[in-house]
């Protein structure tokens, strides 16, 4: 454990001085700015948020984890040379790469955020943006050791980020369309449930378009993820999509020649 | 020290080694020379645990080494290529392999001072030239008094000067009755530290023996004139 | 307080000693002993007389008054019916009633038990009372002129499978409602067939079905009243002629919930009103001629919801903000206008500098359009996929109304 502490140490060390960082958290930080100041309603800055959330995080957070693993593969070796577990490196990076981007994203969004939208509904966005950061950095984590070759590796990690944000809900509204006579409210919810980036967004809609969702089948999901268990399944579901994909990750990286 | 046995690693199609049975022991300095792509670096890495066998027996003080990882702790390795984290200082790169080392074996800064190291202490990685990462990778190789060392083309972009500095450790080390392993092309680096040359071609040992009963088999004088002469000689077989 | 003014003729004044039973005393101020009922206290006035019932628990019920009287409770008096019949049942012009409290008129699946029941009358005046747990309030039958006036009308959740109205109104002409606040009840207000009247300044806060509910009722006017947190907001059905202005809508959410609807109306006003939070800000169903203007519509899941069957109607000046769609139709025929209003979504420019952006905004989304097709397409709202069918929808229209189209949208709200 504390090698993977010292790892993911060294690791953030590294990130802290990388520049990518710091424009990520200025990036962040001067839209969050911007969004709140040109508009005097606070309630649509944070819709346009909901934007970078569901889409800039992500992205950034799987290619820059991505990249960075490939940057470390030199580094990775030379720790592998030492009497050190192979889990322990790769769960050293993964910390070490959560915490700049967590970071980065706190200070970058969360921060503006509790100075103007001190809200639950802030809150919420605030969280649902953080679990998507440490998700897609585990994410990336498995692209990237799936795959010696870097350009292919980013490839690929785009490549899910496309999946996640955009080919899936194509699936689903066609999936919706197709069979459009039977049930499909409890399909669709296990639908959402299997994609993290529609999890966090069906989280915020339940805070921000709470007028629609007491409609129709809205009021489904409300009943669902509005609860107090409906919360504990969505955060276990998000929870699940930062620890499966890294332990995919660490059984990959354990067999693998470097 | 070492012992191997039927040593066998495909990549994909591409067999590398193909069953490698050799052992190693303390006070030989190991001359692991073949041709490009013969599996000199597979073998080491498989050594190191990097690369992960498919079949075969790697033994480190009598016991297999595919679990466990503290074996390591007893080898001090440096890569062909040292790439470290291009925002660290050297002296952070050197502390870092310090710390994340969990004994504390005895420390060993000889190398470091010879290198005068401390001088570029404070410069940051990604400013070092191709030449002083080397000698980066070389004081980490020798940063604790361990018993076993790996070197994997170990001169290869140093100055005349830390060539022959680094060389002079190697002796001394040698003379400590360290096994040392070391992977070289620069056939006349090896000239005077090696007591025995392994030759590795299509991955499989083609000679393993002492320097001066291969130089009597060829009658020179000098390890490079006899590792040319295995090399010509594995070649005309093919 | 109430100034105390005698009548014409007598004025009793009654002070009550004991609380709590039906078998309760009643003095005077010398000390008499007098009735021990209030329908008693009642039969002992003659018309045009003041009663005055200061505290004391009745426990009585089908009191009935056929006179003119006025009767004024002071420090609360309670008459209560205990789950029998009707509290108070006034069959007088000229009636009024001030400062009780009346409680406990019967459910029943019959008769429409009320706490006060006003039948064919004249004139009746229904002022600062406090009624609870009556299966109906306030029940004025056939009656003309009547005022129900600063009123608390509770119904209670015991009865809430089975509840009646607040202040039902059935067959009335120029009743005046004001400044009551009902909750807990099936409808908080309750007009059929009634005409020339007036509902201002109420707040009709959780009550299970609507705030107010027209029925065949033409020539009305409601006003300043507030809709809270009901199963829907107003409900305008078969009717001509309403006023409905600067009023307030919010909070009424639910599967098909809404702030109005509007069944089968015509020639009616919505103006000044604000509509926040509701599922549904305004339904429109075969409504004919409605000028809906200057109305802040904000929050809501659906701002508008128009049928295809309505014609003429006409939205102008109203401010859309913040509404997860602004409107949505079931057909490709538009027969009414949209122009001049504002929009949070337009994103279109004003070179001209009048006020008034260049291009014209198409208020329905192929977004909501789908969602209306299929409701569960709404998990996908504010994804990528939902940006990439507006814009899509938005350079070549296919699926929404072409002609749905405010061709001067506002630049800035008109409405705050």
């Amino acid at each position: 454990m504390q090698v993977t502490i010292k790892i993911a140490r060294y690791t953030l060390l590294d990130l802290l001085y990388n520049r990518v960082t710091l424009f990520y958290t200025l990036f962040l930080m001067g839209v969050s700015l911007v969004v709140f100041n040109l508009d005097d309603n606070v309630s649509k800055g944070i819709l346009s948020l909901v934007n970078i959330i569901l889409l800039i995080v992500p992205l950034v957070s799987i290619v820059f984890a991505t990249i960075h693993m490939y940057n470390s593969a030199e580094f990775i070796e030379l720790l592998l040379a030492r009497p050190i577990q192979r889990t322990r490196i790769l769960f050293g990076h993964f910390v070490g790469i959560s915490t700049a981007l967590s970071t980065a994203f706190l200070i970058g969004i969360g921060l503006p955020v509790l100075l103007y939208a001190p809200s639950a509904t802030g809150i919420t966005l605030i969280a649902a943006g953080w679990m998507l950061t440490l998700s897609f950095v585990s994410i990336a984590m498995l692209a990237s050791v799936s795959t010696r070759d870097k350009a292919r590796g980013i490839g690929i990690a785009i490549l899910l980020w496309f999946l996640f944000t955009m080919i899936y809900d194509g699936f689903v509204l066609w999936i919706l369309f197709a069979f459009n006579d039977y049930p499909l409210e409890k399909p669709v919810l296990v639908l959402t449930a299997l994609n993290p980036v529609d999890l966090a967004r069906i989280v915020l809609l339940l805070r921000i378009d709470i007028s629609a969702f007491m409609g129709y089948t809205g009021a489904l999901y409300k009943d669902y993820f509005g609860t107090a268990k409906g919360m504990i399944i969505t955060t276990s579901v998000l929870l699940c999509w930062i620890i499966i994909p890294m332990l995919l990750a660490v059984r990959r990286f354990k067999s693998r020649d470097i | 020290m070492i012992r191997i046995r039927d040593l066998k690693k495909s990549f994909g199609k591409l067999q590398v080694l193909r069953g490698i049975s050799l052992e190693m022991h303390a006070g030989q300095v190991v001359a692991l020379i073949g041709p490009n792509a013969s599996g000199k670096t597979t073998l080491l890495k498989c050594i190191l645990g990097m690369v992960v066998p498919d079949s075969g027996v790697i033994e480190f003080g009598g016991k297999p080494v595919n679990k466990e990882v503290s074996y390591r702790k007893h080898i001090g390795y440096m890569p062909q290529i040292g790439r470290y984290p291009e925002n660290m200082r050297v002296r952070q790169v050197v502390n870092m392999m310090t710390d994340l080392y969990p004994n504390g074996a005895d420390m060993d800064t000889e190398l470091a001072e010879a290198f005068y190291l401390q001088e570029m202490d404070q410069k940051f990685m990604r400013t070092l030239s191709g030449g002083s990462r080397q000698k980066v990778s070389a004081v980490l190789a020798f940063l604790f008094d361990v018993p076993v060392l790996i070197l994997d083309e170990p001169t290869a972009g140093l100055d005349p000067v830390s060539a022959e500095v680094l060389r002079q450790k190697i002796l001394r080390e040698r003379e400590k009755g360290k096994l040392i392993i070391i992977s070289s092309h620069v056939l006349s680096e090896l000239e005077g530290i090696a007591t025995d040359i392994l030759y590795i071609a299509d991955g499989q040992v083609k000679t393993y023996q002492p320097i001066a009963e291969l130089l009597k088999e060829t009658g020179t004088n000098h390890t490079r004139e006899a590792i040319i002469e295995i090399m010509n000689r594995h070649a005309g077989n093919h | 307080m109430i100034p105390i003014k005698p009548t014409k003729l007598t004025t009793f004044l009654i002070l009550m000693l004991c609380i709590g039973t039906n078998a309760a005393v009643h003095q005077n101020e010398q000390g008499h002993y007098l009735s021990v009922s209030v329908q008693s206290m009642i039969d002992e006035t003659v018309p045009y007389d003041t009663l005055w019932i200061n505290g004391g628990y009745f426990f009585e019920n089908n009191i009935l008054i056929t006179k003119p009287i006025t009767i004024i409770g002071r420090q609360n008096p309670i008459l209560d019916a205990g789950g029998q019949g009707q509290v108070l049942i006034i069959r007088s012009d000229d009636v009024t009633i001030e400062g009780l409290t009346l409680k406990g008129s019967a459910t029943s699946n019959m008769t429409e038990n009320a706490g006060i029941k006003i039948e064919n009358a004249r004139r009746v005046k229904i002022i600062a009372n406090t009624l609870c747990d009556n299966f109906f309030g306030v029940y004025l039958a056939n009656s003309v002129k009547c005022v129900v006036r600063d009123n608390i009308i509770r119904g209670g959740y015991e009865r809430e499978s089975n509840s009646g109205n607040g202040i039902h109104l059935w067959q009335c002409d120029s009743i005046e409602i004001t400044n009551n606040v009902i909750s807990e009840h099936r409808d908080a207000i309750y007009l059929e067939f009634v005409i020339n009247s007036h509902v201002f300044g109420n707040h009709c806060e959780d009550n299970i079905r609507y705030g107010l509910h027209f029925m065949f009722s033409n020539n009305d006017q409601y006003r300043n009243n507030v809709f809270n947190n009901n199963g829907a907001g107003v409900a305008v059905m078969y009717s001509s002629r309403v006023e409905m202005t600067d009023n307030i809508f919010e909070n009424n959410l639910g599967p098909s919930s809404f702030g109005i609807l509007l069944k089968d109306i015509t020639d009616s006003r919505i103006t000044g009103n604000q509509l926040l939070k509701n599922t549904i800000g305004i339904r429109l169903e075969g409504t004919s001629r409605i000028e809906i203007a200057r109305n802040n519509i904000e929050d809501n899941g659906w701002a508008v919801l128009i049928t295809a069957n309505c014609t003429d109607n006409d939205f102008e000046n109203n401010t859309f903000r913040y509404n997860s769609f602004d409107v949505s139709t079931n057909g490709k025929l538009v027969l009414n206008t949209f122009d001049q209003n504002y929009w949070d979504k337009y994103e279109g420019y004003d070179l001209d500098r009048n006020g008034m952006g260049d291009v014209p905004f198409h208020p329905v989304s192929i977004f909501a359009t789908v969602v209306s097709e299929v409701p569960e397409a709404i998990m996908l709202y504010r994804s990528f996929t939902q940006y990439l069918m507006d814009r899509a929808e938005k350079a070549i229209p296919s699926v929404t109304p072409e002609n749905l189209v405010d061709h001067e949208p506002l630049m800035k709200p008109s409405v705050l």
